[in-house]
Parts: C-alpha cells; sequence; structure tokens
C-alpha cells in the first residue's frame, strides 16, 4: 500500500468534511478496497473509513413499506434482520462472497464500487431502490452508469439504501465458484405496478434492466412467459469463466428460475 | 501521524500506538503481538488462512486496518484453549484428520468456532460445506474438516445442554 492518512469521522458530516480533501477516499468494510491499494492501484492522500458512523448502520422497514438499509450494514446483518421482511432481498445478501466477507461487506460499499458481477446492484435495479446520500436521493434507475461507475458525485457518500418491498420476488445467482461473484445473476420482483427483472455479471455496461421480460412477466407472471424470449449476445462479457453467448443463455434460464422461486 | 487504538485480544486489554495506519489486524497480531498463530496466505482476502474472530464475528485479518478497531474483542487461534484443555473444535479436528499440513488450520478452525457461534448450518454437511467455503485447504482435508465441524458441533451442544439441566 502507498501511504495515507485515516480519518475515523463519528457523524455523516464530519466524514463529508474529511472527503473534501484531495485524492481523499471513502473505506467501507474494504473487501474490495484493501486489497486494490495491497495491490498499489488506488493511492488515496486519505483513508475516511465509515464503519464508526452510526446512523449508518442498522436496518429496518418503512412506513411506505420499503426496505431501509444503513449505507454501513454489512452484508450478514442484512441476511438475518431482513429474513423475514424481505426473504429474497436477505437470500442475496446471505450468498454474497463468503462469511467473513459478509462480516465486513457493506451495501453502500458494493453499489459505490458497482462491480459488473456484484449482487447487490441487482437487488437495487430489480427493485427500483432508492439510493440515498449526504447530498440528494437518486433512483436506481439513473444510479448505474456503466462497469465501475456511478452517478455519486466526488466525496459523495451512500447514508441509507431504500428497496421497495414487492408481493414476490427471487434472486438467482450462477456462481463462479472460486470467487464467488455471479457468473449471471437476476433478480426478480413483482409489484402491483409491474415486473421487474434486473441482471448483473452478464453485462459489459454492467448491471442491467431486461424490459422485454419485465413485459412479459407484467402481463403473465410464469416461468412459461419467458420460455421463448432470447437476450443477444452483444455486449456481454466474455472470460475464461463462459463465453457471451453462454452467458446470455444464462440470462434467460435463471431469470425462469426466479420467477418460478419467486415468494 | 500517531493513531492509537484499544483493543482486547484474546481476553487481555491492549492499548497500542500505530506510527501507520497501513497496519492490518493480521500484521498487527503477528508482528507486533508475538501471535503467529493467525496465518498469512494470500493476503488478499481469497484463502481465509488469516480468520480471526472480531466481537464474535468471523473476518479475514488480512481485510481489515487495525485502526478500525478501536474498541474491538479479537479472538484468535492462541485464545481457544483453556490451559492444557483443548477447545472441542481443536479436538475435533485433531480425531477427524481435518489437515494435512496445517498451514490453513488455525483459520479453519477459527472459521468453524464462528459458525458453531452463528448456529445456522446445524449438522448439515452441505451446509457447513457452504459455511466453511472461505477457507481453502490446498491439502484438500475437506473432508475430515467437514466431519471435524459436525462433530465439534454435537459436542458443543450436549454441553451446552448438560449446562443447562
Amino acid at each position: 500500500m502507498y501511504s495515507f492518512e485515516f480519518a475515523r469521522p463519528g457523524s455523516i458530516d464530519e466524514a463529508v468534511k474529511a472527503l473534501k480533501a484531495e485524492e481523499a477516499q471513502a473505506l467501507g468494510g474494504g473487501q474490495t478496497l484493501i486489497p486494490t491499494l495491497k495491490q498499489r492501484l488506488a493511492a488515496p492522500s486519505v483513508l475516511v473509513s465509515l464503519s464508526g458512523i452510526a446512523e449508518m448502520q442498522g436496518v429496518c422497514v418503512s412506513d411506505d413499506n420499503a426496505l431501509c438499509v444503513g449505507g454501513a450494514t454489512p452484508h450478514a446483518v442484512v441476511a438475518k434482520e431482513a429474513a423475514k421482511s424481505f426473504p429474497a432481498l436477505a437470500g442475496m445478501a446471505s450468498r454474497i462472497g463468503d462469511p467473513a466477507v459478509r462480516n465486513r461487506g457493506t451495501v453502500g460499499g458494493s453499489l459505490a464500487n458497482n462491480d459488473p458481477s456484484a449482487c447487490y446492484p441487482a437487488a437495487a435495479l430489480g427493485t427500483g431502490a432508492t439510493i440515498k446520500t449526504n447530498a440528494r436521493e437518486i433512483a436506481a434507475d439513473d444510479y448505474f452508469q456503466g462497469m465501475f461507475a456511478t452517478a455519486l458525485d466526488e466525496g459523495e457518500i451512500i447514508t441509507e439504501v431504500r428497496f421497495p418491498i414487492p408481493e414476490k420476488a427471487n434472486y438467482q445467482k450462477f456462481v463462479q465458484p472460486a470467487s464467488r461473484f455471479a457468473l449471471v445473476g437476476v433478480f426478480v420482483a413483482k409489484y402491483a405496478s409491474g415486473v421487474r427483472v434486473a441482471v448483473t455479471g452478464a453485462s459489459e455496461d454492467g448491471v442491467f434492466r431486461w424490459t422485454e421480460a419485465e413485459e412479459a412477466l407484467s402481463k403473465d407472471f410464469s416461468a412459461k412467459a419467458v420460455e421463448g424470449l432470447k437476450v443477444s449476445a452483444d455486449g456481454m462479457i466474455s472470460d475464461l469463466h463462459g463465453p457471451a453467448a453462454y452467458r446470455a443463455h444464462l440470462v434467460g434460464v435463471l431469470t425462469g428460475r426466479a420467477v418460478n422461486a419467486a415468494a | 501521524m500517531s493513531l492509537s487504538i484499544s483493543l482486547t485480544v484474546n481476553g487481555d486489554r491492549c492499548d497500542v500506538d500505530l506510527d501507520d495506519p497501513r497496519v492490518t489486524l493480521l500484521d498487527l497480531l503477528r508482528e507486533r503481538m508475538a501471535l503467529p498463530g493467525t496465518k498469512k496466505g494470500c493476503d488478499r482476502g481469497q484463502c481465509g488462512a488469516c480468520t480471526v474472530l472480531v466481537n464474535g464475528r468471523r473476518i479475514n485479518s488480512c481485510l481489515t486496518l487495525a485502526v478500525t478497531l478501536n474498541g474491538a474483542e479479537v479472538t484468535t487461534i492462541e485464545g481457544l484453549a483453556a490451559g492444557e484443555d483443548l477447545h472441542p473444535v481443536q479436538t475435533a479436528f485433531i480425531e477427524h484428520d481435518g489437515f494435512q499440513c496445517g498451514y490453513c488450520t488455525p483459520g479453519q478452525i477459527m472459521s468453524a468456532v464462528g459458525l458453531i457461534a452463528e448456529g445456522q448450518a446445524g449438522d448439515d454437511a452441505e451446509r457447513i460445506r457452504e459455511g466453511m467455503s472461505g477457507n481453502l485447504c490446498r491439502c484438500s482435508a475437506y473432508h475430515g474438516i467437514t466431519e471435524a465441524v459436525q462433530d465439534a458441533a454435537r459436542r458443543m451442544a450436549s454441553a451446552d445442554e448438560r449446562k443447562s439441566a
């Protein structure tokens, strides 16, 4: 790691102030950032730890039936606390990485990083979540802007994420067995207003909505409704774990499975 | 820059002055506290050899900056046995040949202790394998590890029953 200064703010306001320093970088659970620093792929001047901010911790259900998760809440806490109120989201959180990663990694960190194979982006986009920051609220549809790119400004902190609780939902992940990232992951959520389908791990542009499947499922919420639909392999990720056509095929298969398993 | 933290390691309260914020919990334990039982494998969170418990939860100590752990309670492999009496998970690993070279074993055992405390895996071999998936064993002693975790969980549950009876 290159040398850096370290700040341990106790409140969001203090963290925002600390992040105004040039080349400052927020630190969530560090499960991606610490390895990145060790490989000298980043050189922040100040690391601002968000883990000591009590107001960014915890899970609750709001009056308008959204699951509200503090930005610095670890995955293991979401897996436990949301098990009854939003089982699909809890199930997704309980299968991120491995147990040690889930005890440190945070929802805010995952969404701020926006890894194209991470699970949380699919849950946020698939539920039409609202990403609350220190400065504003961002709709998930506007938030994700391509691989590792988001609508966040420099120094902006995700303080809370609100996931509207659906009537039914499920997340299906085809696991890349070494990293436990999604080779492809599909989040399906059924609301009174319609169905949302978000796909992670597949596209070179990061998480995306499969609108064709959304339309079909909004009319008929059954695996049969998406049986004939195909996703183009153009722009899909191709690597040693699976070529583009394979990933495109998995999108259809996992969407069907998610619909069948939705609860 | 001087950063001081206070934490409890295996029951002993320690005040630590860190001259550099880059010190990970793993390096703090091994290099500065003479606790080399926690192993450095990949040093990037992939192998689990450095697993310790922080506030009862298992984490990769190589991916945790010590400076973020003010007030934390840390348990390492050195803190498990009570004098000469091994922890039930340690005993079970020996009885079931849950290792070969032994390098990953402290991490495996700390992870198993964390898993049993979480109370989610029960006796189900597949759920135990999933729950231990963050800990790699290059000698591939996985069969013995799974058996050891099952056995230790059973023993600890029946010991708890005896206590409460």
